[in-house]
């Protein structure tokens, strides 16, 4: 039985995007996979009683050294922000290339704490840094200084220690070109070196915490449980940064989504599922759900969500034990049929992601896809015609080009860069100047100009010589064109309309990162948590690829 | 050092702001970083030339021939776009010849990419430097001086045609020598060594 994968132009809504979960496919998965035979050590760690100074984990194997360089600051309280404007953070991390030597050091202990006024080089890989949960955090100290250890209760309502404000790689700040490192098989997935940083910083984290109860408490103090280490992760907070980047790199989410849609699609061909498949779906499934009563968030939007994904998720389970037979043929298949006609997207893409469980053998392929040359498909073909165009933007875009962007409500947002911060912002076009500033993210609205603009063109005329009088176009022009060879390179949606949730579209990235408890804090900003069930460095070698589940029980 | 990313950000986001589009504003960026990685001047060049637009005016040409005169010197990044987005059209053409182009350093990279596209090396000549374009992916030339050069008063392109850079002596040499890697196959290798029988007649 042949399935079709998922049309993207139902698929690559926004509302839908942005209820994607985390799945075997997520980064920070596949990274643990990838250095699960790596060695960890730390190499340096010089704090003061109050937990400042300089640390220095690694990662390696055979020749290849990673090493996270640690800095941690004392900031005052009222200096403590996660927004993009902060200009102190209680530690600063980047990961060196190698072993840093002390000129290194010296040179990071004067950019790394200062972030984006900071230099980095072509040694340095990704650079963050982070702000302490205090309330969890001081309380842990205070625990382990008494000699106690911290009532589990009270920390699952955090679930970390640190929260990051920002990852930042690919040579911002003059850190090294993605092109340098390319080639290294162990990084060929998306995002490794940034996954690689946030998952050291945990480790940091935990004993950053030790060491300071100790110094406060020598002869009584413990260490914080094993346990209790696994079940913490790293918080991280994100704003609009991450929005245009989906826009900005079209094959890359091509890419993406394009994996997730072929493990699907495969899944639903699976003629004959084995018992031991069928249990690991159920009991992933039951044990995942155990994740949303502890999902905790101020958000209305999003406790809507969840407990509509409660209710749903206890209709499906209640469908799987009283109508529901393993043993037909192509069960997967009946049961996303099932699951596509009854629930919602939330909970259509959370139990998408519960079917990858089984399958390493589908899975595991597909990691290898995830990433992308833009470069490769940058240029545009101009040989084609007006006609090859007109067809694409029919065929491709057929959802886009019916919207009217004469109603205000369509054209309602611009996005733009902030002058102070460099990051992006999305404003109201009709009351806040800037908006002949706008960045090209409204790839909707452009398309339709595109399109009304070639209406009356001949069918034969070549795009290298509709270009010379049209470049006011070209963005869009280029876009169409990835467009016929990656599918899913294109939000299928307005990203300037009134009703836009920019948060849908951090989800969409934070759920290939593989981040958990989504917790939105408006339409624009959200915190997430990561890594949280994972093995400690030292355990690498023992993964349990479902280590994501293990923090919910 | 500035990295080839913020190279790439920073001249796109200058070329729009001095008035390109954003689909112009990302070729240069991307150029830039060209540029910038196989060592030429490309950000110095693309500093000034942003800079002397605002008070100088250059000619936009569209059409691109095989010669293409003006008195007025072409503006390297419209020149570049449409030789680029042209370069198929004038596939046929051996040679194709420019009069001043301003900051033609600008113009390199456009040359670069469209050698790539078309699957020929391409020699560029700008007054005395000379250039050879293998694929977009290395330009041999002795022309490394980080400069400015505002401008270029006679450029020539020759789309080189995809032959051997050696004679077929010189090929049978090699590939003798080659053939001592080879194993003579005996009657029995030869019956049991390939896949297939000696007759497929089934």
């Amino acid at each position: 039985m042949q399935v079709e994968l998922r049309d993207p132009k139902n698929l690559m809504k926004l509302s839908k995007l942005g209820s994607f979960h985390q799945s075997k496919l997520s980064f920070l998965r596949s990274f643990l996979k990838e250095f699960n035979d790596w060695t960890f050590n730390k190499d340096l760690f010089d704090l003061d009683d109050k937990g400042n100074g300089i640390a220095v984990y690694s990662l390696k194997k055979d020749n290849r050294i990673y090493s996270l360089v640690c800095f941690a600051n004392k900031i005052k309280d009222e200096d403590r922000s996660d927004r993009v404007i902060a200009t102190k953070w209680d530690a600063a991390f980047t990961l060196y290339d190698g072993v840093p030597k002390k000129n290194d050091l010296e040179r990071l202990s004067k950019n790394v704490p200062k972030q984006e006024v900071g230099r980095l080089s072509y040694k340095e890989l990704t650079l963050s840094r982070a702000n302490k949960s205090i309330r969890i955090f001081n309380y842990i100290v205070e625990s382990l200084a008494q000699g106690q250890q911290p009532d589990k209760k009270i920390i699952s309502e955090v679930g970390y220690l640190y929260r990051t404000t920002a990852v930042y790689g690919s040579g911002k700040f003059g850190l090294a070109d993605r092109f340098r490192i390319k080639n290294r098989p162990e990084i060929c997935g998306p995002f490794r070196l940034e996954m690689m940083l946030v998952y050291l910083v945990r480790q940091f984290t935990f004993d950053q915490v030790n060491h300071i109860a100790k110094a406060k408490n020598p002869r009584k103090a413990i260490t914080l449980d094993k346990e209790i280490c696994r079940n913490l992760g790293i918080g991280n907070s994100t704003g609009l940064g991450m929005a245009p980047f989906i826009v900005n790199h079209p094959t890359l989410l091509n890419n993406w989504i394009l994996a997730r849609e072929t493990a699907l699609k495969k899944i639903r061909e699976i003629k004959i599922v084995k018992d031991l498949e069928s249990e690991i779906f159920k009991d992933c499934l039951t044990k995942s759900f155990k994740n949303l009563t502890s999902w905790k968030t101020d958000s209305e939007y999003q406790k809507r969500k969840i407990k509509q994904l409660v209710f749903e998720l206890n209709k499906f389970i209640n469908f799987l034990k009283k109508d529901f037979n393993f043993k037909n043929e192509y069960p997967f298949n009946k049961i996303y049929l099932w699951v596509e006609k009854n629930l919602n997207d939330e909970c259509i893409e959370y139990i998408v992601s519960m079917m990858m469980e089984p399958y390493d053998e589908i899975v595991n392929p597909l990691l290898n896809t995830m990433s992308s040359e833009e470069e490769k498909h940058f240029n545009i073909p101009t040989y084609r015609t007006i006609e090859n165009l007109r067809d694409i933007l029919e065929s491709k875009y057929s959802n886009i080009i019916k919207l009217d962007f004469s109603n205000k409500e369509n054209d309602k947002n611009f996005w733009f860069i902030s002058k102070n911060k460099l990051e992006p912002r999305i404003a109201d076009r009709y009351s806040e100047e800037g908006s002949e500033l706008e960045q090209p993210i409204a790839i909707a609205r452009d398309i339709k100009r595109l399109y009304l603009r070639i209406s009356n063109l001949k069918n034969s005329l070549e795009i290298g010589k509709f270009l010379i009088d049209n470049n006011d176009l070209r963005h869009v022009v280029r876009r169409a064109f990835i467009l016929e060879k990656f599918p899913y390179a294109e939000i299928q949606d307005n990203t300037i309309g009134s009703n836009l949730m920019p948060i849908d579209m951090l989800r969409l990235k934070l759920s290939f990162f593989g981040a958990t408890k989504f917790d939105p804090k408006s339409d624009k900003w959200l915190r997430i948590c990561m890594f949280q069930g994972a093995p400690l460095p030292n355990e690498l070698k023992l993964i349990n690829d479902k280590w994501i589940y293990n923090s919910l029980n | 050092m500035k990295s080839l990313s913020e190279i790439d950000t920073t001249s796109k986001n200058a070329s729009k702001a001095s008035g390109f589009s954003w689909g112009i504003s990302e070729e240069i960026g991307k150029n830039m970083r060209l540029l910038e990685m196989f060592g030429f001047s490309g950000v110095k060049n693309l500093n000034k030339y942003l800079k002397t637009i605002k008070e100088k005016k250059f000619l936009n040409i569209s059409l691109i021939t095989k010669n293409n005169t003006s008195k007025i010197s072409y503006c390297p990044i419209i020149a570049g776009t449409n030789f680029l987005d042209q370069i198929k059209t004038f596939e046929e053409l051996e040679e194709i010849y420019f009069e001043n182009i301003a900051f033609p350093v600008l113009f390199i990279p456009f040359v670069s990419r469209a050698s790539e596209i078309i699957g020929r090396r391409i020699f560029l000549k700008i007054d005395d430097k000379e250039m050879l374009f293998n694929y977009n992916s290395s330009i041999y030339s002795k022309y490394f001086n980080n400069e400015i050069l505002e401008n270029g008063s006679r450029i020539e392109l020759k789309l080189l045609e995809n032959k051997d850079s050696f004679n077929e002596i010189e090929w049978e040499e090699l590939y003798k020598l080659s053939e001592e890697t080879f194993v003579e196959e005996s009657e029995k290798l030869k019956q049991k060594a390939a896949g297939a029988g000696l007759t497929d007649n089934d």
